[in-house]
């Protein structure tokens, strides 16, 4: 047994695609967070005299909090005077104007991560915001997407040009007091994808916002807003990547979602952050909020993320169920292997009449990966005839690797409903051997028994995405796809 | 000949249990192993498998003039041995067909042929599918999950209908199984009995082979070949039991 487990090790332990570093010239900031510091952001940005008070009383309130230890995750402490908190290719000081005008390093970034941002060579039916470190170096398909009425662009360009609102959004689902991380984001973020569909309007292709950490020594902040007007649709996708480093990076961002009366959101994650080598060194922190609310009657927020990156992940999508007979979604796979740390899951509060959500979680632990799913159900007084449906699966694959499930449900009413499942299963010798057997590889034998697994999961994932995770799961892509 | 065993020793941690097999099987021929617990029947079809953990200590496998145990469980599948597990495994999410296409793809591109496309591959399974008598729905299932007993039985006979090995191990087909469906799974296999394969059914006890009728009956005792026969061993063994042939407890 210890002969197979080590076996399969080998088949989990691939390189990290992702891991080069692009040698460009860096306009950063010296580390250290200090109101200088912010102001300093801000005047970059050209921000508006409200989002610098808003950073500040962010930082002011962030000084007062503890770092949160609840989470089953193991690091020593990060020093937030180490990081340095803005970091810019050098030729966007005047930002491009178009592609022609972009650094074509950065071009070949993108391209070597497949991610084109040549509209002509793009994906057919996907429009990407590629940021790159602290600042969004293009977006594509901008004005076939505004004969729609439909705003897709960076953060920064939002705060300029639709100032009312972004004021009037941000920070109304996830407030700046929210958490230590959402916090410090509020005080620090630097750049992000903001989305806005009006009223009635379905979007006809697949928004994507690609980040990529490059920088040393760096945090990349983003902050991320989405708005569907009533009975509108958007289904976005947020792909991650960064450098092999010896040092461990942070990654805090803030997701915000706003779903009106009958608007529906699907919002898709892949994350592949450098995980750290194999004994541990490096690797991104990953600690991000990201929350949704479905504020009308009828709205529908779905989250699908594979998580297969990040030395650690603390990450906890949640939905906000106000409006009557709204529904929230969760789908969820996360990878640890090598010494990977995740604390995942979700919150789904309920507080509308007749509201209803749906939550599947896929863990899998190789090596001596650690994960834990944490979430939590939460059904208010008013939310009368509500209904959750939970269920979280662990795989191991190995015998150091450790799965936890750490469910918290609190119901204030006696017409709702809840259902929990929950199973642990070990990838034995007994399926590999079955599947050799049957001539199959012993790497095709794990990633189909990985792909089984998974399997509910990817087949919520868009087409594009769907491959991607094939990719970085290793796994072929039975049924999900056609 | 399909296939030889000479002299064959294996220990399971350090304990010996297989002392010293020899065995001839042609194609075309179907052969029974009869043995009580303990004998090292099943120890045998996993060796001839390939699963790891059994040692062999001396002797040597051929399968046709190649040597078996220098080749790896999905070398030996690839060869054309098939194993029908005792306790077929489950697998969550992966379903029966597309399970069988990887198999048989896998196999086709080792062997340097032309891999199936979907449309010839359902063409297969559904002829197999009735062949041996198996409902086609469940070929849409995942993997063994939620099968019963016999359904799992059944599966196992439909792959080896699918993938037509060369040489097909039969690991107790009947055990946990009453009365029909030991008879649909007979009938799966005797419908597979052809003059390009050789097949050993390992068994404890005598029923099966009133379904399955085998050519020849080889007796497993405490690691080794007590007695062969004809058809007729299995019925003698049946009236006498393990007991008169030696040691072993029964």
């Amino acid at each position: 047994m210890a002969n197979t487990s080590q076996q399969i090790d080998q088949v989990l332990r691939r390189d990290y695609d992702a891991g080069f570093v692009t040698d460009i010239e860096q306009d950063t900031v010296p580390p250290g967070l200090s109101e200088d510091v912010i102001r300093f952001i801000s005047a970059k940005k050209n921000e508006p005299d409200w989002l610098v008070e808003w950073r500040l009383k962010a930082y002011r309130h962030w000084l007062t909090m503890d770092y949160p230890g609840w989470a089953n995750v193991h690091h020593p402490p990060i020093d937030f005077q180490a990081i340095s908190y803005y970091a810019a290719p050098k030729s966007s000081e005047d930002r491009p104007q178009s592609l022609d005008e972009v650094d074509p390093e950065l071009l070949r970034t993108y391209e070597k991560l497949g991610i084109p941002l040549h509209e002509q060579e793009a994906l057919a039916g996907v429009a990407v915001d590629a940021v790159f470190d602290s600042v969004s170096v293009a977006t594509t398909f901008k004005d076939k997407l505004a004969e729609k009425g439909i705003i897709f662009c960076s953060l920064s360009e939002a705060v300029r040009d639709y100032p009312e609102l972004v004021k009037q959004y941000m920070g109304s689902v996830v407030p700046y007091t929210d958490n230590f991380y959402a916090t410090l984001n509020s005080a620090v973020f630097t750049e992000g994808s903001f989305v806005y569909v009006p009223k009635g309007v379905r979007c006809p292709m697949e928004l994507s916002t690609y980040f990529r950490i490059n920088a040393a020594n760096t945090g990349q902040f983003e902050r991320t807003l989405i708005i569907a007007e009533p009975g509108s649709y958007v289904s976005y996708l947020e792909g991650c990547t960064a450098p092999q480093r010896d040092e461990n990076q942070l990654h805090a961002a803030v997701v915000e979602l706003v779903a009106h009366e009958e608007a529906d959101i699907k919002y898709s994650t892949v994350q592949n952050w450098y995980p750290g080598d194999e004994n541990g060194k490096g690797g991104i922190y990953n600690h991000v909020t990201k929350r949704g609310l479905c504020e009308g009657r009828r709205s529908k927020i779905s989250w699908t993320q594979v998580e297969t990156g990040s030395a650690i992940t603390w990450k906890y999508p949640s939905c906000v169920l106000k409006g009557d007979e709204s529904v929230g979604e969760f789908y969820s796979v996360a990878l640890t292997r090598g010494y990977q740390q995740a604390d995942t899951g979700t919150k789904m509060i309920h507080l509308g009449k007749n509201t209803r959500s749906t939550i599947i979680a896929k863990g899998i632990s190789a090596a001596h990966g650690s994960q834990t799913y944490r979430g939590l159900v939460r059904i208010g007084k008013r939310a009368e005839n509500s209904h959750n449906y939970t269920q979280c699966d662990s795989l191991l694959i190995g015998d150091k690797c450790a799965a936890h499930t750490v469910p918290y449900v609190e119901v204030k009413n006696r017409s709702s409903k809840l259902e929990h499942e929950a199973t642990t299963t070990r990838i034995g010798e007994d399926q590999l051997f079955y599947c050799r057997q049957r001539g199959l590889s012993e790497e095709d034998a794990v990633n189909l028994i990985v792909n089984g697994f998974c399997k509910e999961v990817f087949k919520e994932l868009p087409m594009e995405f769907a491959v991607e995770a094939q990719a970085l799961l290793g796994v072929s892509l039975e049924g999900a796809v056609g | 000949m399909l296939l030889k065993i000479e002299n064959l020793h294996v220990s399971v941690e350090g304990t010996p249990i297989l002392k010293g097999i020899d065995l001839e099987l042609e194609a075309g021929r179907v052969d029974a192993i009869m043995g009580p617990n303990g004998s090292g029947k099943s120890t045998l079809a996993h060796v001839l498998a390939g699963r790891d953990n059994y040692e062999v200590t001396e002797g040597r496998i051929l399968l046709g003039d190649e040597d078996l145990l220098a080749m790896s469980p999905e070398e030996r599948a690839q060869a054309g041995v098939f194993l029908a597990f005792q306790y077929p495994v489950e697998i969550p999410g992966v379903s029966n067909v597309y399970f069988l296409k990887a198999a048989v793809n896998a196999m086709r591109k080792a062997r340097g042929e032309e891999e199936l496309d979907a449309m010839e591959f359902m063409k297969l399974t559904r002829e197999k599918a009735k062949l041996v008598n198996l409902d086609e729905s469940l070929t849409k299932r995942a993997v063994n999950q939620g099968f019963s007993g016999g359904e799992k039985k059944r599966n196992e006979i439909f792959q080896m209908a699918v993938l037509e090995p060369k040489l097909a191990i039969l690991d107790e087909t009947d055990s946990g199984l009453d009365i029909d469906a030991m008879r649909t799974v007979s009938d799966g296999v005797n419908a597979l009995r052809s003059e390009e394969r050789g097949m050993l059914v390992i068994t404890h006890y005598q029923r099966l082979l009133r379904y399955i009728v085998p050519d020849r009956v080889h007796v497993l005792v405490d690691g080794r070949i007590v007695k062969s026969g004809d058809g007729s061993l299995a019925e003698w063994l049946e009236d006498t039991g393990y007991a008169e042939l030696g040691s072993a407890s029964v």
